[in-house]
């Protein structure tokens, strides 16, 4: 197996008083191979975000790893940090919110262009514009705009595009379509794709929209509390999905097929506080098939072979 | 505020809620905006209506003016009928009940929920005393008693301790929760129409689907019958009789959910059910078993994007974007067929089409 592009090891961001702090990640490892599209799946709270913005140090972990091409980000300079940020991008979940509305559309790309001396001289930077605006679908004119003028989705690809503009390997998408109408989101999933293919990106594709994951990812990882539940690859967790909490999460996601009459229990309760999260498994508050044991100890993440881990005490279950 | 055309409310054939050419639109500095136009469903007693459409197709727009709470500093004009068939079986037209009549219809034998539990709950008053009010105006209970219903209906929505929770703010629920206490406010004076607007789009799936099997248990216990509102179209196959489609404030389409899913007539609908990529995955695994594998897999997509409401194209609102588009689609807005099984769709394609609705 040729050695992965991100390797996250032992990552842990708590947030708030040492004493009884926030556990918005706890113990989290998983790795991206090159070219490569993880999944991060998981409710609101269960730590999504805050990895994928750990990741490219946005946030600076409480303990832990990342690692770039075997570089710890942690150990990073300043400096050497952006230098490797034009290697290292984001695409954020609000785009209306992520792109300055003062600035044209020429600068907001310009600036990723300038700051990391790419396409010097005017020119040049406004050919490179040019083509990232095409890149993505948009047409070159549309540069000397504002952001107000456009409507959601082309400004989804606006943000693609400053992420595109440096040139990255890896690229962190944070909920890049939860705000984006039905009919929009599949044109943008597509345009993700291509662009995938297209420059070979390795990507963190960050999703609460399972259909969308199962269509974009090769593996996924599925969160809950902080906590990883289980890594498999896309195919195998939708056909067999091993944990019970990824079960329920696919259980309760609504099938457009009126036809489709699998009947299932909806899990009882709400996802915990991460300031008091349960002891042992932090999912056994709301798992049907919780014991004793449960509540003592911190599941371990265990190799289940095939690329499948899971981290779960109930191996007698028939699933 | 409200201008119409005449004509005596007639009996509506058993239907709950019979709502004829509604139209809404709004006077701004750039000109009038049409957000509904020409919309007509129904509802059947105890069923399910799901009104879909993307944002900014008039889906809100439509409740809040059945509802009557468009602001009233918004110039508004409102056209059409809103057939409404009350507990004592009369028929009554909402759009032109005066308003002391609709106060009396509002939250009693009509309730709402609304998207974001976190802002439509009063933040400084406990929860208790919100489910209270409605029952103290609507059912002249007094304050112990209202109480006490308040608690009756908070165990109603499988809220945990509600004794406790009955003196609670909503700062101090979960989203979830405070849902299931919007619910409980909706239910509380036993509504016959409930109008519930993307009650579970701000919610994960696995709360979404505790709401959703709250919500189905309460419809069969009371006979009520729903509006739903949402853009999500695996709720509407799983929770909805009848479906209508909206793009641009006009029904495209409206068909029983399962015609609607197996055979959906106007492009716009097929174009929305086969963005889905579960779809997709369905068509690629048929065209491969037919075909052999096949090359990169790729979604399908409606082009382009809505088109402003203040620059509407001449033709039908969706031809801009529509694969199937022929030349006459530009020439007029086409009107809405209904065909003889009951479903309607707003195309010339349509090839069933038999009658116009007038």
């Amino acid at each position: 197996m040729s050695k992965p592009l991100i390797e996250v090891k032992g990552l842990c961001k708590y947030f708030g008083a040492t004493a009884r702090p926030l556990r918005a990640v706890d113990d989290v490892s998983f790795s991206i191979q090159q070219g490569e599209t993880l999944g991060l799946v998981g409710e609101s709270g269960s730590g999504k975000s805050t990895i994928g913005r750990t990741l490219l140090r946005l946030l600076d972990a409480t303990d832990g790893q990342v690692l770039y091409r075997g570089e710890d980000l942690g150990a990073a300079s300043g400096k050497r940090m952006r230098t490797l940020r034009s290697k290292l991008q984001m695409i954020f979940q609000d785009p209306y919110a992520s792109l300055n509305p003062k600035m044209r559309v020429r600068d907001i790309l310009g600036e990723a262009l300038k700051v990391h001396g790419l396409a010097p001289g005017k020119l040049a930077r406004d050919k490179r514009v040019a083509e990232l605006l095409t890149l993505v679908g948009l047409r070159a004119e549309h540069a000397d705009r504002y952001p107000h003028e456009f409507s959601g989705g082309q400004r989804q690809r606006i943000g693609v595009a400053r992420a595109l503009a440096v040139e990255p390997e890896f690229i962190v998408a944070d909920e890049p379509l939860s705000a984006l109408d039905v009919s929009i989101q599949s044109q943008v999933v597509n345009l993700l794709c291509d662009l995938r293919d297209q420059l070979s990106l390795t990507m963190l594709f960050i999703s609460h929209d399972l259909d969308v994951v199962e269509y974009l990812c090769d593996r996924v990882v599925v969160l809950y509390l902080g906590r990883v539940m289980e890594v498999a690859p896309t195919g195998a967790l939708f056909a067999q999905p091993l944990h019970p909490y990824t079960q329920a999460l696919l259980a309760a996601s609504p099938k457009p097929d009126p036809l489709d009459s699998s009947i299932f229990t909806p899990l009882k309760g709400d996802i915990p506080s991460p300031i008091n999260p349960p002891s042992g498994c932090v999912f056994r508050t709301r798992c049907a098939h919780a014991l004793e044991a449960c509540a003592q100890t911190v599941p371990p993440v265990q190799n289940l072979g095939n690329g499948r881990f899971k981290a779960c005490l109930r191996d007698d279950l028939a699933l | 505020m409200t201008t119409r055309s005449s004509s005596s409310p007639e009996s509506s054939l058993g239907l709950r809620l019979d709502v004829r050419h509604l139209s809404t639109s709004f006077t701004t500095d750039e000109g009038v905006i049409p957000s509904v136009a020409d919309v007509s469903f129904s509802i059947r007693p105890g069923k399910t209506t799901a009104l879909v459409g993307e944002s900014g197709s008039g889906k809100s727009v439509t409740s809040l003016t059945l509802m009557r709470l468009l602001p009233r500093t918004a110039a508004t004009q409102v056209a059409g009928q809103a057939l409404y068939t009350n507990a004592k079986g009369d028929t009554v037209d909402l759009l032109q009940l005066p308003e002391a009549a609709m106060r009396a219809i509002r939250g009693n034998e009509i309730a709402m929920i609304f998207q974001e539990p976190m802002t439509s709950l009063n933040p400084v008053f406990t929860i208790g005393e919100q489910i209270a009010e409605s029952l103290r105006l609507h059912k002249k209970l007094d304050r112990a008693a209202a109480l006490a219903e308040a608690r009756r209906m908070l165990e109603l929505v499988e809220i945990p301790a509600a004794a406790q929770r009955v003196g609670e703010y909503p700062h101090q629920l979960s989203g979830g929760m405070r849902q299931r206490v919007m619910i409980a406010l909706a239910m509380a004076c036993g509504p016959r129409l409930l109008i519930a607007d993307e009650p579970t789009t701000a919610l994960d799936v696995t709360i979404q689907a505790q709401i959703l099997q709250l919500m189905g248990r309460l419809q069969t216990e009371t006979g009520m019958s729903m509006l739903f509102i949402t853009h999500n179209l695996g709720v509407v196959a799983h929770h909805a009789d009848d479906v209508a489609v909206m793009y641009s404030g006009r029904i495209v389409e409206s068909a029983p959910v399962r015609g609607l899913f197996a055979q959906p007539r106007h492009p716009y609908t097929q174009g929305l059910l086969a963005c889905l990529p579960s779809q997709q995955r369905k068509r690629a695994a048929s065209n491969e078993a037919r075909e052999g594998p096949i090359g990169p897999r790729r979604l399908f997509a409606i082009r382009g994007q809505v088109s402003s409401p203040l620059s509407p194209p001449p033709g039908c609102a969706f031809e801009p974007r529509c694969d199937q588009a022929i030349s006459g689609c530009q020439s007029a807005m086409p009107g809405l067929r209904l065909d003889d099984d009951g479903r309607s769709a707003r195309c010339i394609l349509t090839p069933q089409s038999v009658s116009e609705v007038s």
